[in-house]
């Protein structure tokens, strides 16, 4: 396996040079990470402190425009707060939800997926019925269904703390199934292929068998789902955040400021609504394309 | 064939049930009722009466039993939030958003299978490619930016449009309508809009994809050899069968986009169930949220029903073959 991936490696590179759309989409995602993950250093202020903005630079629109301030080039808010720090540490939090949430439903739905399809019987029956009703139901209808339960167990003041754990739970429940169906329908081919009965016969154990030689071989469609999920997964949480059940305003995301923003529509500051939801698409966007490419190139099954 | 009802009608009930019993398991267990329906100073007594009056003492299953009993006779408790029967609340704001959803449904029909067959038949056109990678940025739009984008357009700098509510509306009955007075059309048209460009995408690329295919098909090649117009072999011989799995897609859909219209009315301020289930997601009204739970899982039902019965219809194969394809 590990021969069969490092032939691979080179011509998947090459692939990925001569695809405009998934440079074009790299490019952008990785910047977004970068500025996201260096958002405490680079962001020109600091958003989120306070008496680190001042209400006498409220309102400001951006640099480029007449009336701008060049310390603050895409306009401030209503308090004064840098739109363009705002983004970028709001960016932080929508990240840290997606990857985390993708993280989560990756590892739950690949194990759920060997276990189910390696074991099979009413294990595997009973998985892919509770697999059928979360798929029948839309995404955001269940996450906040999730959401609005974890509100009745957890106490007032401590929602704002736990909001990040709620959205990362309340999308990865959507999302494990997506990998469940793709790595079962896998592990049912690997397992009926020779190499496999060989190991078997030969005495291996059942959980070496799984993780050493059917992992590596399911690995490939669960990148594909990991790449495109994170781009839904950060749509669901803003959406979420914008609906006023996820992030906080203390703590916001970027669906938590182009609600901020939203609500301020009407007093003429477009600025900062319109930013974060540029920064947003631009990000799913961009994540998408990489998303497709990887779909085209690796050219996986999936269920 | 009435195998076949029975069955799908089996089906149906057991859907229902498990729903129902989500629902329920919501109702009793996230949050205490007693705390949420006594008075600040109730006593012990008091509540222990409460508990009593409101069969929380009686065992599990029983209790699961008289709440699906309830729910069948339209009772659906009592809102937390604005201590008001929630059937009620519910038939209140179901006409805006069963209008805004068919309304836009409606519009991603009318609009999206034109552009689907156009991008089908044109596959190496430009408009065609541009239609198809507008389509691509749109599916990475999320509803809400729609939403907002058109009001800043339409409402905040064009001042055309009004960017929440549902304008004037007309009772007919228990049935609250917009679409009979040109202030409810106005306040309709972004609402709409945005949720049509929520479907619309998917029409088209699934027209484009199906067309594309039966296209490729023999019959369509012997029309062709035959020399039947371009137009008949389009129109009458292959999008015929192109659109029966938008029949299908249309109708799943649908459940979403009801689902989905939680976005829309959050953005528009639309009087709608969305927005009577946010605001209970917010304020964890749990009556509100268990019942928009079976509502949904009724619509999703009788929606698949309905999407069966037009296939009966509409494909004659299914019509004498139902009883076998039911076995």
């Amino acid at each position: 396996m590990s021969g069969a991936a490092v032939a691979r490696t080179p011509s998947l590179w090459r692939q990925f040079r001569r695809s405009a759309r998934a440079i074009f989409g790299a490019v952008v995602a990785l910047t977004f990470v970068l500025g996201a993950l260096l958002a405490p250093w680079v962001a020109p202020h600091d958003p989120f402190t306070l008496g680190s903005f001042n209400l006498m630079d409220s309102e400001l629109p951006p640099a480029f425009m007449p009336g701008g301030d060049a310390r603050f080039l895409l306009g401030t808010d209503s308090q004064g707060r840098d739109v363009l720090s705002a983004i970028l540490y709001g960016m932080r939090v929508s990240l840290t939800v997606g990857f985390a949430a993708v993280l989560l439903s990756a590892a739950f739905g690949t194990v759920v997926g060997l276990v189910a399809g390696f074991r099979r019987g009413w294990v595997d029956a009973l998985l892919m019925r509770v697999a059928d009703v979360i798929l029948s139901f839309p995404t955001i209808l269940i996450a906040l269904l999730v959401a609005g339960i974890a509100r009745g167990f957890i106490p007032m003041e401590a929602r704002a703390d736990a909001a990040l754990w709620v959205l990362i739970f309340a999308i990865a429940i959507n999302e494990w199934v997506q990998y469940a169906r793709t790595v079962r329908g896998q592990t049912m081919v690997e397992s009926d292929l020779d190499y496999v009965k060989a190991a078997r016969i030969t005495g291996v154990r059942e959980g070496r068998i799984l993780t050493r030689h059917i992992l590596p071989n399911v690995l490939g469609p669960v990148l594909v789902i990991a790449t495109i999920n994170l781009a839904l997964a950060v749509l669901a949480e803003a959406t979420l955040s914008f609906l006023g059940v996820g992030m906080p305003p203390t703590q916001p995301s970027l669906g938590t400021l182009i609600r901020i923003g939203n609500e301020n529509l009407f007093s003429g500051i477009w600025w900062v609504v319109v930013f974060p939801a540029a920064a947003l698409v631009l990000l799913v966007l961009s994540v998408n394309l990489v998303g497709d490419w990887l779909r085209d190139a690796l050219n996986p099954r999936l269920g | 064939m009435p195998g076949f009802l029975f069955r799908r009608l089996g089906q149906a009930v057991l859907v229902i049930l498990v729903v129902g019993l989500l629902a329920f398991l919501m109702f009793r267990f996230v949050g205490d009722p007693v705390a949420a329906m006594a008075r600040e100073d109730a006593s012990v007594e008091e509540r222990a009466e409460l508990r009593e009056r409101l069969g929380l003492d009686a065992p599990f299953v029983v209790q699961y039993a008289r709440f699906i009993a309830r729910a069948a006779q339209g009772d659906l408790g009592v809102s937390f939030r604005n201590q008001r029967p929630v059937a009620e609340l519910i038939a209140e704001r179901l006409p805006a958003t069963l209008e805004l959803v068919f309304v836009s449904t409606l519009l991603s029909l009318a609009i999206g299978i034109p552009l689907g067959v156009y991008t089908a038949i044109h596959k190496d056109g430009w408009l065609a490619h541009a239609v198809q990678t507008t389509s691509l940025v749109g599916i990475s739009v999320p509803t809400f930016v729609t939403g907002i984008m058109l009001i800043l357009v339409f409402s905040v700098s064009l001042r055309w449009l009004p960017s929440f509510g549902r304008g004037e509306v007309v009772a007919l009955g228990w049935w609250t309508t917009g679409l009979l007075t040109p202030s409810g059309l106005k306040a309709l048209l972004l609402p709409a809009l945005t949720l049509t460009l929520y479907q619309l995408t998917l029409i088209m690329r699934l027209v484009r994809a199906e067309m594309l295919e039966v296209l490729q098909s023999d019959y369509i090649r012997f029309a062709r050899a035959r020399g039947l117009p371009e137009r008949d072999i389009h129109f009458r011989l292959a999008l015929k069968n192109a659109l029966m799995p938008v029949i299908t897609v249309t109708g799943m859909q649908i459940g979403g986009v009801i689902a989905f219209a939680i976005v829309t009315e959050t953005v528009f301020q639309w009087p709608g169930m969305g927005l009577l289930f946010i605001q209970a997601v917010s304020f964890v009204d749990v009556p509100v949220m268990a019942a928009y739970l079976m509502f949904i899982g009724l619509v999703f039902v009788a929606i698949n029903a309905l999407v069966d019965l037009v296939y009966l219809v509409v494909d004659p194969r299914l019509r004498n073959g139902a009883a076998s394809r039911g076995a």
